[in-house]
Protein backbone atom coordinates (compact mmCIF):
# COMPACT_ATOMS: atom_id res chain seq x y z
CA UNK A 1 0.00 0.00 0.00
CA UNK A 2 2.60 2.38 0.82
CA UNK A 3 4.41 1.22 -1.94
CA UNK A 4 1.42 2.38 -4.24
CA UNK A 5 1.25 5.49 -2.46
CA UNK A 6 5.06 5.80 -2.67
CA UNK A 7 4.62 5.39 -6.61
CA UNK A 8 1.31 7.33 -7.72
CA UNK A 9 3.81 10.28 -6.07
CA UNK A 10 6.20 9.65 -8.45
CA UNK A 11 4.05 8.97 -11.15
CA UNK A 12 2.61 12.68 -10.32
CA UNK A 13 5.69 14.54 -10.04
CA UNK A 14 7.44 12.97 -13.71
CA UNK A 15 6.20 15.11 -15.87
CA UNK A 16 6.91 18.11 -13.71
CA UNK A 17 10.45 17.02 -13.86
CA UNK A 18 10.77 16.03 -17.29
CA UNK A 19 9.05 19.89 -18.37
CA UNK A 20 11.48 21.67 -15.69
CA UNK A 21 14.37 19.28 -17.04
CA UNK A 22 13.68 20.09 -20.77
CA UNK A 23 12.87 23.75 -20.53
CA UNK A 24 16.09 24.75 -18.86
CA UNK A 25 18.24 22.47 -20.57
CA UNK A 26 16.87 24.30 -23.90
CA UNK A 27 16.38 27.22 -22.42
CA UNK A 28 19.02 28.35 -20.00
CA UNK A 29 21.83 27.96 -23.12
CA UNK A 30 19.53 30.42 -25.17
CA UNK A 31 19.28 33.22 -22.68
CA UNK A 32 21.17 36.48 -22.30
CA UNK A 33 20.94 39.63 -21.25
CA UNK A 34 19.73 40.71 -24.54
CA UNK A 35 16.62 38.82 -24.54
CA UNK A 36 15.17 40.67 -21.64
CA UNK A 37 16.09 44.02 -23.15
CA UNK A 38 16.10 43.85 -26.87
CA UNK A 39 13.61 43.08 -29.72
CA UNK A 40 13.16 40.54 -32.09
CA UNK A 41 15.40 40.60 -34.92
CA UNK A 42 14.33 39.80 -38.61
CA UNK A 43 14.24 35.65 -39.45
CA UNK A 44 18.33 35.65 -40.79
CA UNK A 45 19.55 37.91 -38.04
CA UNK A 46 20.77 35.89 -34.47
CA UNK A 47 20.57 37.43 -31.47
CA UNK A 48 17.43 39.67 -30.42
CA UNK A 49 15.47 39.39 -27.76
CA UNK A 50 11.26 39.25 -26.50
CA UNK A 51 11.63 43.16 -24.79
CA UNK A 52 8.47 43.63 -25.99
CA UNK A 53 6.94 40.49 -25.22
CA UNK A 54 7.82 40.34 -21.69
CA UNK A 55 6.63 44.10 -20.80
CA UNK A 56 3.39 42.81 -22.98
CA UNK A 57 2.44 40.24 -20.84
CA UNK A 58 3.15 42.63 -17.46
CA UNK A 59 0.66 44.84 -18.79
CA UNK A 60 -2.01 42.15 -19.98
CA UNK A 61 -1.79 40.50 -16.60
CA UNK A 62 -2.01 44.02 -15.04
CA UNK A 63 -4.68 44.89 -16.95
CA UNK A 64 -5.83 41.33 -16.14
CA UNK A 65 -6.10 42.14 -12.11
CA UNK A 66 -7.55 45.89 -12.64
CA UNK A 67 -10.55 44.28 -14.11
CA UNK A 68 -10.95 41.04 -12.27
CA UNK A 69 -9.94 41.87 -8.69
CA UNK A 70 -12.36 44.48 -7.70
CA UNK A 71 -15.24 42.49 -9.20
CA UNK A 72 -13.88 38.79 -7.63
CA UNK A 73 -13.82 40.66 -4.49
CA UNK A 74 -16.79 42.15 -4.39
CA UNK A 75 -18.71 39.40 -5.81
CA UNK A 76 -16.99 37.53 -3.03
CA UNK A 77 -17.89 39.85 -0.20
CA UNK A 78 -21.90 39.98 -1.49
CA UNK A 79 -22.49 36.47 -2.10
CA UNK A 80 -20.84 35.80 1.94
CA UNK A 81 -21.55 38.62 3.52
CA UNK A 82 -25.16 40.23 2.50
CA UNK A 83 -27.06 37.85 0.22
CA UNK A 84 -26.27 34.49 1.85
CA UNK A 85 -29.42 32.40 1.38
CA UNK A 86 -30.55 32.87 -2.13
CA UNK A 87 -27.76 34.11 -4.18
CA UNK A 88 -24.90 32.23 -2.99
CA UNK A 89 -25.08 29.20 -4.24
CA UNK A 90 -26.28 30.10 -7.73
CA UNK A 91 -23.20 32.58 -7.89
CA UNK A 92 -20.65 29.85 -6.84
CA UNK A 93 -22.59 27.32 -9.59
CA UNK A 94 -21.37 30.63 -11.92
CA UNK A 95 -18.17 30.53 -10.58
CA UNK A 96 -16.93 27.15 -11.25
CA UNK A 97 -19.31 26.73 -14.66
CA UNK A 98 -16.87 30.11 -15.94
CA UNK A 99 -13.97 28.24 -14.53
CA UNK A 100 -14.38 25.28 -16.60
CA UNK A 101 -15.16 27.40 -19.62
CA UNK A 102 -12.22 26.60 -22.24
CA UNK A 103 -9.87 29.30 -22.50
CA UNK A 104 -10.26 29.86 -26.04
CA UNK A 105 -13.91 30.54 -25.55
CA UNK A 106 -13.53 33.02 -23.26
CA UNK A 107 -11.21 34.62 -26.11
CA UNK A 108 -14.19 34.56 -28.55
CA UNK A 109 -16.43 36.35 -25.68
CA UNK A 110 -13.52 38.92 -25.47
CA UNK A 111 -13.35 39.31 -29.02
CA UNK A 112 -16.90 39.62 -29.43
CA UNK A 113 -17.18 42.37 -26.81
CA UNK A 114 -13.63 44.41 -26.78
CA UNK A 115 -12.56 43.44 -30.08
CA UNK A 116 -15.05 43.57 -32.64
CA UNK A 117 -16.83 47.12 -31.80
CA UNK A 118 -13.62 48.55 -32.44
CA UNK A 119 -12.77 46.77 -35.38
CA UNK A 120 -8.92 46.44 -33.70
CA UNK A 121 -7.20 43.70 -31.46
CA UNK A 122 -5.77 45.71 -28.50
CA UNK A 123 -4.24 44.99 -25.34
CA UNK A 124 -7.12 46.39 -23.24
CA UNK A 125 -9.40 43.23 -25.20
CA UNK A 126 -6.46 41.21 -24.01
CA UNK A 127 -6.79 42.29 -20.20
CA UNK A 128 -10.36 41.35 -20.60
CA UNK A 129 -9.71 38.21 -21.70
CA UNK A 130 -7.53 37.06 -19.26
CA UNK A 131 -10.03 39.09 -15.93
CA UNK A 132 -12.94 37.03 -17.22
CA UNK A 133 -10.45 34.25 -16.63
CA UNK A 134 -9.44 35.40 -13.34
CA UNK A 135 -12.79 36.41 -11.52
CA UNK A 136 -14.03 32.92 -10.69
CA UNK A 137 -11.05 32.30 -9.03
CA UNK A 138 -10.91 34.86 -7.06
CA UNK A 139 -14.46 35.13 -6.22
CA UNK A 140 -13.69 31.49 -4.98
CA UNK A 141 -11.22 32.37 -3.00
CA UNK A 142 -12.55 35.26 -1.78
CA UNK A 143 -15.66 33.64 -0.93
CA UNK A 144 -14.27 30.87 0.78
CA UNK A 145 -11.69 32.78 2.80
CA UNK A 146 -14.33 35.15 4.37
CA UNK A 147 -16.39 32.17 5.53
CA UNK A 148 -13.40 30.80 7.82
CA UNK A 149 -13.49 34.26 9.37
CA UNK A 150 -14.95 33.50 12.78
CA UNK A 151 -18.19 34.55 13.44
CA UNK A 152 -17.24 35.87 16.74
CA UNK A 153 -15.46 38.55 14.71
CA UNK A 154 -18.18 39.38 13.20
CA UNK A 155 -20.39 39.68 15.91
CA UNK A 156 -17.75 41.56 17.66
CA UNK A 157 -17.73 44.35 15.43
CA UNK A 158 -21.32 44.46 15.07
CA UNK A 159 -21.90 44.27 18.78
CA UNK A 160 -19.85 47.99 18.97
CA UNK A 161 -22.64 49.48 16.63
CA UNK A 162 -20.86 48.68 13.40
CA UNK A 163 -23.26 48.60 10.46
CA UNK A 164 -22.44 45.26 8.59
CA UNK A 165 -20.71 46.84 5.41
CA UNK A 166 -18.25 49.02 7.83
CA UNK A 167 -17.72 45.58 9.83
CA UNK A 168 -16.93 43.72 6.27
CA UNK A 169 -14.19 46.54 5.73
CA UNK A 170 -12.62 47.36 8.81
CA UNK A 171 -12.89 43.74 10.30
CA UNK A 172 -13.78 40.72 8.01
CA UNK A 173 -11.81 41.57 4.99
CA UNK A 174 -8.68 42.69 6.73
CA UNK A 175 -9.05 39.49 8.84
CA UNK A 176 -9.08 37.50 5.39
CA UNK A 177 -6.88 39.36 3.20
CA UNK A 178 -3.49 37.37 3.58
CA UNK A 179 -5.37 34.25 2.33
CA UNK A 180 -7.19 36.69 -0.54
CA UNK A 181 -3.94 37.83 -1.81
CA UNK A 182 -2.58 34.77 -1.97
CA UNK A 183 -5.60 33.55 -4.29
CA UNK A 184 -5.24 36.91 -6.56
CA UNK A 185 -0.93 35.84 -7.01
CA UNK A 186 -2.39 32.74 -7.53
CA UNK A 187 -5.12 33.26 -10.07
CA UNK A 188 -2.38 35.90 -11.70
CA UNK A 189 0.12 33.06 -12.43
CA UNK A 190 -2.37 31.09 -13.70
CA UNK A 191 -3.45 33.41 -16.45
CA UNK A 192 0.41 34.86 -17.17
CA UNK A 193 0.50 31.60 -19.04
CA UNK A 194 -2.55 31.60 -20.91
CA UNK A 195 -1.99 31.40 -24.99
CA UNK A 196 -5.55 30.82 -26.33
CA UNK A 197 -7.43 33.84 -25.14
CA UNK A 198 -4.80 36.06 -26.66
CA UNK A 199 -4.48 35.06 -29.76
CA UNK A 200 -7.78 37.00 -31.40
CA UNK A 201 -7.79 39.65 -28.44
CA UNK A 202 -3.79 40.64 -27.53
CA UNK A 203 -3.10 39.61 -31.08
CA UNK A 204 0.77 39.73 -31.09
CA UNK A 205 3.31 42.55 -31.54
CA UNK A 206 6.41 42.48 -33.17
CA UNK A 207 7.25 45.66 -32.07
CA UNK A 208 7.44 47.37 -28.57
CA UNK A 209 4.00 49.01 -27.68
CA UNK A 210 2.58 49.97 -24.28
CA UNK A 211 -0.16 51.63 -26.05
CA UNK A 212 -3.72 50.19 -24.65
CA UNK A 213 -5.60 50.37 -27.57
CA UNK A 214 -3.01 48.49 -29.62
CA UNK A 215 -2.03 44.74 -30.38
CA UNK A 216 0.36 44.05 -28.11
CA UNK A 217 2.80 41.18 -27.73
CA UNK A 218 2.69 38.23 -24.94
CA UNK A 219 5.89 35.74 -23.73
CA UNK A 220 2.92 33.45 -24.15
CA UNK A 221 1.72 33.83 -28.18
CA UNK A 222 5.13 35.16 -29.49
CA UNK A 223 6.47 31.38 -27.83
CA UNK A 224 3.95 29.95 -29.63
CA UNK A 225 5.12 31.80 -33.12
CA UNK A 226 8.33 30.86 -32.80
CA UNK A 227 7.89 27.59 -31.91
CA UNK A 228 6.33 26.80 -34.92
CA UNK A 229 8.48 28.38 -37.04
CA UNK A 230 10.81 26.65 -39.22
CA UNK A 231 13.86 28.70 -38.13
CA UNK A 232 15.97 26.71 -35.40
CA UNK A 233 17.08 30.08 -34.24
CA UNK A 234 13.57 31.36 -33.35
CA UNK A 235 12.87 27.85 -32.14
CA UNK A 236 16.31 28.83 -29.03
CA UNK A 237 14.39 31.86 -28.40
CA UNK A 238 10.74 30.24 -27.82
CA UNK A 239 12.90 27.64 -25.38
CA UNK A 240 14.26 30.90 -23.85
CA UNK A 241 10.82 32.65 -23.47
CA UNK A 242 9.27 29.12 -21.88
CA UNK A 243 12.17 29.72 -19.17
CA UNK A 244 10.90 32.92 -18.28
CA UNK A 245 7.44 32.42 -18.08
CA UNK A 246 8.30 29.15 -16.15
CA UNK A 247 10.13 31.52 -13.48
CA UNK A 248 7.70 34.11 -13.51
CA UNK A 249 4.97 31.97 -12.77
CA UNK A 250 7.40 30.30 -9.96
CA UNK A 251 8.32 33.65 -8.72
CA UNK A 252 4.43 34.72 -8.29
CA UNK A 253 4.02 31.59 -6.00
CA UNK A 254 6.57 32.19 -3.90
CA UNK A 255 5.90 35.78 -3.98
CA UNK A 256 2.77 34.60 -2.83
CA UNK A 257 3.95 32.57 -0.28
CA UNK A 258 5.87 35.52 1.25
CA UNK A 259 3.13 37.92 1.00
CA UNK A 260 0.91 35.52 3.15
CA UNK A 261 3.40 34.59 5.59
CA UNK A 262 4.41 38.34 6.18
CA UNK A 263 0.61 39.38 6.56
CA UNK A 264 0.16 36.25 9.03
CA UNK A 265 2.89 37.57 11.46
CA UNK A 266 1.18 40.71 11.30
CA UNK A 267 -1.98 39.55 12.54
CA UNK A 268 -0.52 37.36 14.80
CA UNK A 269 1.76 39.39 16.38
CA UNK B 1 -44.54 42.97 45.55
CA UNK B 2 -45.26 40.42 42.82
CA UNK B 3 -46.58 40.50 39.69
CA UNK B 4 -48.00 37.28 38.49
CA UNK B 5 -47.39 37.43 34.61
CA UNK B 6 -48.43 33.78 33.67
CA UNK B 7 -48.97 30.34 35.27
CA UNK B 8 -48.08 27.52 33.00
CA UNK B 9 -48.73 24.08 33.65
CA UNK B 10 -45.90 21.49 32.84
CA UNK B 11 -46.74 17.65 34.05
CA UNK B 12 -45.95 17.61 37.94
CA UNK B 13 -44.58 20.62 37.86
CA UNK B 14 -46.20 24.17 38.66
CA UNK B 15 -44.23 26.78 37.59
CA UNK B 16 -44.57 30.41 38.34
CA UNK B 17 -43.09 33.24 36.15
CA UNK B 18 -43.10 35.93 38.39
CA UNK B 19 -41.14 38.68 38.89
CA UNK B 20 -40.05 39.26 42.54
CA UNK B 21 -38.17 42.47 43.79
CA UNK B 22 -38.10 41.71 48.03
CA UNK B 23 -35.02 42.43 49.69
CA UNK B 24 -34.69 45.63 46.83
CA UNK B 25 -35.14 49.20 47.90
CA UNK B 26 -37.95 50.42 46.22
CA UNK B 27 -36.93 53.20 44.90
CA UNK B 28 -34.30 51.37 43.18
CA UNK B 29 -33.95 52.71 39.28
CA UNK B 30 -34.70 50.45 36.77
CA UNK B 31 -32.43 50.30 33.91
CA UNK B 32 -33.99 47.75 31.38
CA UNK B 33 -37.99 46.55 31.49
CA UNK B 34 -38.73 43.70 30.10
CA UNK B 35 -42.76 42.45 29.63
CA UNK B 36 -43.93 39.54 27.93
CA UNK B 37 -41.23 39.04 25.88
CA UNK B 38 -41.86 35.64 23.60
CA UNK B 39 -38.96 34.42 21.17
CA UNK B 40 -38.85 32.29 18.62
CA UNK B 41 -36.37 30.42 15.96
CA UNK B 42 -38.52 30.18 13.21
CA UNK B 43 -41.71 27.93 14.46
CA UNK B 44 -40.11 26.84 17.84
CA UNK B 45 -40.35 29.03 20.86
CA UNK B 46 -37.38 29.51 23.14
CA UNK B 47 -38.93 32.11 25.12
CA UNK B 48 -42.07 32.08 27.31
CA UNK B 49 -43.72 35.25 28.50
CA UNK B 50 -40.65 36.86 30.40
CA UNK B 51 -41.06 39.63 32.24
CA UNK B 52 -38.38 41.39 34.44
CA UNK B 53 -36.99 44.63 35.88
CA UNK B 54 -33.09 44.94 35.83
CA UNK B 55 -31.72 47.76 38.14
CA UNK B 56 -29.63 50.07 37.09
CA UNK B 57 -25.68 49.84 38.29
CA UNK B 58 -26.34 46.20 39.68
CA UNK B 59 -25.33 42.80 38.54
CA UNK B 60 -27.89 40.87 37.59
CA UNK B 61 -27.45 37.30 36.70
CA UNK B 62 -29.02 34.94 34.36
CA UNK B 63 -28.74 31.20 35.54
CA UNK B 64 -30.16 27.42 34.27
CA UNK B 65 -29.24 24.82 32.16
CA UNK B 66 -28.04 24.66 28.92
CA UNK B 67 -30.72 25.58 26.11
CA UNK B 68 -32.97 27.32 29.51
CA UNK B 69 -33.05 29.85 26.83
CA UNK B 70 -30.72 32.85 29.37
CA UNK B 71 -28.23 33.62 26.16
CA UNK B 72 -31.31 34.15 24.09
CA UNK B 73 -32.55 36.74 25.87
CA UNK B 74 -29.36 38.39 26.32
CA UNK B 75 -29.16 38.65 22.98
CA UNK B 76 -33.09 40.02 22.71
CA UNK B 77 -31.27 42.67 25.13
CA UNK B 78 -29.06 44.53 22.44
CA UNK B 79 -31.06 43.05 19.66
CA UNK B 80 -27.88 41.09 18.44
CA UNK B 81 -30.75 38.01 17.77
CA UNK B 82 -31.74 40.30 14.58
CA UNK B 83 -29.03 38.21 12.33
CA UNK B 84 -30.21 35.17 13.07
CA UNK B 85 -32.57 34.44 10.19
CA UNK B 86 -35.73 33.88 11.26
CA UNK B 87 -35.49 34.83 14.49
CA UNK B 88 -39.19 36.20 15.97
CA UNK B 89 -39.58 38.24 19.33
CA UNK B 90 -42.97 39.37 20.91
CA UNK B 91 -43.26 41.67 23.47
CA UNK B 92 -41.48 45.00 25.01
CA UNK B 93 -37.76 45.81 26.13
CA UNK B 94 -37.31 48.78 27.11
CA UNK B 95 -34.05 50.32 27.94
CA UNK B 96 -34.32 53.63 29.94
CA UNK B 97 -37.73 53.85 29.31
CA UNK B 98 -37.44 53.56 25.08
CA UNK B 99 -38.58 50.39 23.23
CA UNK B 100 -35.42 49.31 21.47
CA UNK B 101 -37.79 47.04 19.44
CA UNK B 102 -40.08 50.15 18.32
CA UNK B 103 -40.43 51.50 15.50
CA UNK B 104 -37.78 54.13 14.23
CA UNK B 105 -35.51 52.58 16.60
CA UNK B 106 -31.48 52.49 15.08
CA UNK B 107 -30.32 49.15 16.17
CA UNK B 108 -26.71 50.54 15.40
CA UNK B 109 -28.33 53.46 18.08
CA UNK B 110 -29.21 50.57 20.17
CA UNK B 111 -25.87 48.25 19.94
CA UNK B 112 -23.94 51.10 21.33
CA UNK B 113 -25.07 51.94 23.87
CA UNK B 114 -25.35 48.19 25.21
CA UNK B 115 -22.31 47.02 24.87
CA UNK B 116 -21.69 42.41 24.85
CA UNK B 117 -19.23 41.19 26.07
CA UNK B 118 -18.89 37.02 24.57
CA UNK B 119 -17.84 33.73 26.02
CA UNK B 120 -15.12 33.74 23.82
CA UNK B 121 -12.83 36.03 23.88
CA UNK B 122 -13.11 37.70 19.79
CA UNK B 123 -10.19 40.51 19.83
CA UNK B 124 -10.04 41.81 15.85
CA UNK B 125 -6.56 40.94 14.05
CA UNK B 126 -5.18 44.52 14.73
CA UNK B 127 -3.16 45.89 17.19
CA UNK B 128 -4.61 46.02 21.24
CA UNK B 129 -4.85 49.93 20.53
CA UNK B 130 -6.56 49.95 17.89
CA UNK B 131 -9.56 47.11 19.03
CA UNK B 132 -9.42 49.57 22.39
CA UNK B 133 -10.70 52.35 19.94
CA UNK B 134 -12.17 50.49 17.40
CA UNK B 135 -15.91 51.23 18.68
CA UNK B 136 -15.11 54.68 18.67
CA UNK B 137 -13.29 54.95 15.13
CA UNK B 138 -16.65 53.68 13.78
CA UNK B 139 -18.91 56.23 15.79
CA UNK B 140 -16.94 59.02 13.28
CA UNK B 141 -14.20 59.75 16.35
CA UNK B 142 -10.82 61.13 14.80
CA UNK B 143 -9.29 63.07 16.96
CA UNK B 144 -6.11 61.44 18.20
CA UNK B 145 -5.98 62.57 21.49
CA UNK B 146 -9.39 61.87 22.53
CA UNK B 147 -9.01 58.60 21.35
CA UNK B 148 -5.56 57.86 23.16
CA UNK B 149 -7.32 59.34 26.60
CA UNK B 150 -10.54 56.66 25.88
CA UNK B 151 -7.92 53.82 25.21
CA UNK B 152 -5.96 54.44 28.23
CA UNK B 153 -9.32 55.04 30.67
CA UNK B 154 -10.94 52.11 29.19
CA UNK B 155 -7.78 49.65 29.71
CA UNK B 156 -7.01 51.09 33.76
CA UNK B 157 -11.03 50.36 34.21
CA UNK B 158 -11.05 46.64 32.51
CA UNK B 159 -7.36 46.16 34.70
CA UNK B 160 -5.16 45.59 31.61
CA UNK B 161 -3.53 48.65 31.61
CA UNK B 162 -0.17 48.09 33.55
CA UNK B 163 0.14 45.04 30.87
CA UNK B 164 0.00 46.63 28.23
CA UNK B 165 0.84 50.19 28.00
CA UNK B 166 4.29 49.23 26.59
CA UNK B 167 2.54 47.17 23.56
CA UNK B 168 -0.24 49.31 22.58
CA UNK B 169 0.50 49.13 18.75
CA UNK B 170 1.35 44.84 19.01
CA UNK B 171 -1.15 42.44 17.83
CA UNK B 172 -4.25 42.18 20.08
CA UNK B 173 -3.72 38.13 19.29
CA UNK B 174 -0.05 38.58 21.16
CA UNK B 175 -1.73 38.56 25.01
CA UNK B 176 -2.93 35.56 26.61
CA UNK B 177 -6.99 34.49 26.85
CA UNK B 178 -7.47 36.44 30.45
CA UNK B 179 -5.85 39.25 28.97
CA UNK B 180 -7.77 38.82 25.89
CA UNK B 181 -11.11 38.70 27.07
CA UNK B 182 -10.24 41.47 29.75
CA UNK B 183 -9.32 43.66 26.00
CA UNK B 184 -12.47 42.78 24.89
CA UNK B 185 -14.14 43.97 28.31
CA UNK B 186 -12.17 47.74 27.67
CA UNK B 187 -13.12 47.48 24.22
CA UNK B 188 -17.04 47.08 24.97
CA UNK B 189 -16.67 49.83 28.09
CA UNK B 190 -14.67 52.35 25.49
CA UNK B 191 -17.84 53.22 23.73
CA UNK B 192 -19.38 54.83 26.77
CA UNK B 193 -22.13 52.16 27.11
CA UNK B 194 -25.28 52.13 29.48
CA UNK B 195 -25.74 48.62 30.01
CA UNK B 196 -22.90 45.75 29.60
CA UNK B 197 -24.33 42.19 28.71
CA UNK B 198 -22.10 39.57 29.30
CA UNK B 199 -22.09 36.67 27.77
CA UNK B 200 -20.74 33.51 29.98
CA UNK B 201 -17.38 36.01 29.91
CA UNK B 202 -15.48 33.86 31.99
CA UNK B 203 -15.97 30.26 30.99
CA UNK B 204 -13.18 29.48 28.78
CA UNK B 205 -10.83 31.02 30.80
CA UNK B 206 -8.33 29.64 33.38
CA UNK B 207 -9.54 29.47 37.00
CA UNK B 208 -7.17 32.80 38.21
CA UNK B 209 -7.98 34.49 34.93
CA UNK B 210 -11.43 33.98 35.94
CA UNK B 211 -10.84 35.81 39.27
CA UNK B 212 -9.51 38.90 37.36
CA UNK B 213 -12.69 38.71 35.38
CA UNK B 214 -15.33 38.77 38.07
CA UNK B 215 -13.14 41.26 40.73
CA UNK B 216 -13.43 43.33 37.37
CA UNK B 217 -17.30 43.11 37.05
CA UNK B 218 -17.89 43.53 40.71
CA UNK B 219 -15.47 47.29 39.91
CA UNK B 220 -17.67 48.28 37.03
CA UNK B 221 -20.83 47.89 38.40
CA UNK B 222 -20.42 51.37 40.06
CA UNK B 223 -20.28 53.16 36.02
CA UNK B 224 -22.42 50.02 34.49
CA UNK B 225 -25.39 47.94 34.64
CA UNK B 226 -24.39 44.46 34.10
CA UNK B 227 -26.25 41.69 33.01
CA UNK B 228 -24.08 37.94 33.10
CA UNK B 229 -25.05 34.82 31.61
CA UNK B 230 -23.21 32.46 33.60
CA UNK B 231 -23.11 28.60 33.97
CA UNK B 232 -20.86 28.80 37.75
CA UNK B 233 -23.39 28.85 40.03
CA UNK B 234 -20.89 29.95 42.71
CA UNK B 235 -19.63 32.69 39.76
CA UNK B 236 -23.32 34.17 40.40
CA UNK B 237 -23.42 33.92 44.05
CA UNK B 238 -20.08 36.14 43.82
CA UNK B 239 -20.41 38.90 41.66
CA UNK B 240 -24.66 39.06 41.04
CA UNK B 241 -26.62 41.62 43.14
CA UNK B 242 -29.85 39.24 41.71
CA UNK B 243 -30.23 36.55 40.21
CA UNK B 244 -32.61 34.85 37.59
CA UNK B 245 -33.28 31.19 37.19
CA UNK B 246 -34.42 29.98 33.37
CA UNK B 247 -35.89 26.77 32.99
CA UNK B 248 -36.79 25.53 29.68
CA UNK B 249 -37.86 29.24 28.29
CA UNK B 250 -39.77 30.39 31.01
CA UNK B 251 -38.51 32.53 34.39
CA UNK B 252 -38.65 30.42 37.15
CA UNK B 253 -37.57 32.68 39.92
CA UNK B 254 -36.19 35.92 40.21
CA UNK B 255 -34.80 37.41 43.66
CA UNK B 256 -31.89 39.06 45.41
CA UNK B 257 -28.82 36.85 45.01
CA UNK B 258 -28.48 35.96 48.97
CA UNK B 259 -31.72 34.78 48.98
CA UNK B 260 -32.02 32.68 46.01
CA UNK B 261 -28.85 30.58 46.75
CA UNK B 262 -29.59 30.20 50.35
CA UNK B 263 -33.65 30.26 50.53
CA UNK B 264 -35.29 29.97 46.74
CA UNK B 265 -38.92 30.04 47.05
CA UNK B 266 -39.49 27.45 44.14
CA UNK B 267 -38.55 23.94 44.23
CA UNK B 268 -37.25 23.82 40.89
CA UNK B 269 -34.61 26.66 42.14
CA UNK B 270 -33.59 24.75 44.70
CA UNK B 271 -33.00 21.45 43.14
CA UNK B 272 -30.54 23.52 40.60
CA UNK B 273 -28.70 25.30 42.69
CA UNK B 274 -28.05 22.50 45.13
CA UNK B 275 -26.75 20.34 41.82
CA UNK B 276 -29.81 18.32 41.47
CA UNK B 277 -29.56 18.68 38.02
CA UNK B 278 -28.70 20.90 35.55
Amino acid sequence: MTFLCALSVVIALVPLAFILFFVLRQGLPALNWAFFTEMPKPVGETGGGMANAIVGTGILIGLAALIAVPIGITCGVYITEFNTTRLAPAVRFAADILNGVPSIVIGVFAYAIAVLPFRRFSALAGGVALGVMMIPIIVRTTEELLALVPSSLREGALALGATRGRAVATVILPAALPGIVTGVLVALARVAGETAPLLFTAFNNRFFSTALGQPIGSLTVQIFTYAISPYEDWHRQAWAGATVLIAAVLAFSLLARAVTRRLERMHRG
Amino acid sequence: MEDEASVVDQPGIRIQTAVRTDAVPEAERQAITIRNVQFYYGEKQVLFDIGMDIGENRVTALIGPSGCGKSTLLRCLNRMNDLIEGARIRGEVKVKDRDIYGAGVDVIEVRRRIGMVFQKSNPFPKSIYDNVVYGLRIAGQRDRRKLDEACEASLQRAALWDEAKDRLQESALSLSGGQQQRLCIARAIAVEPEILLMDEPSSALDPLAAVKIEELIYSLKERYTIVIVTHNLQQAARVSDKTAFFWLGRLVEYGATPQMFTNPREKLTEDYITGRFG
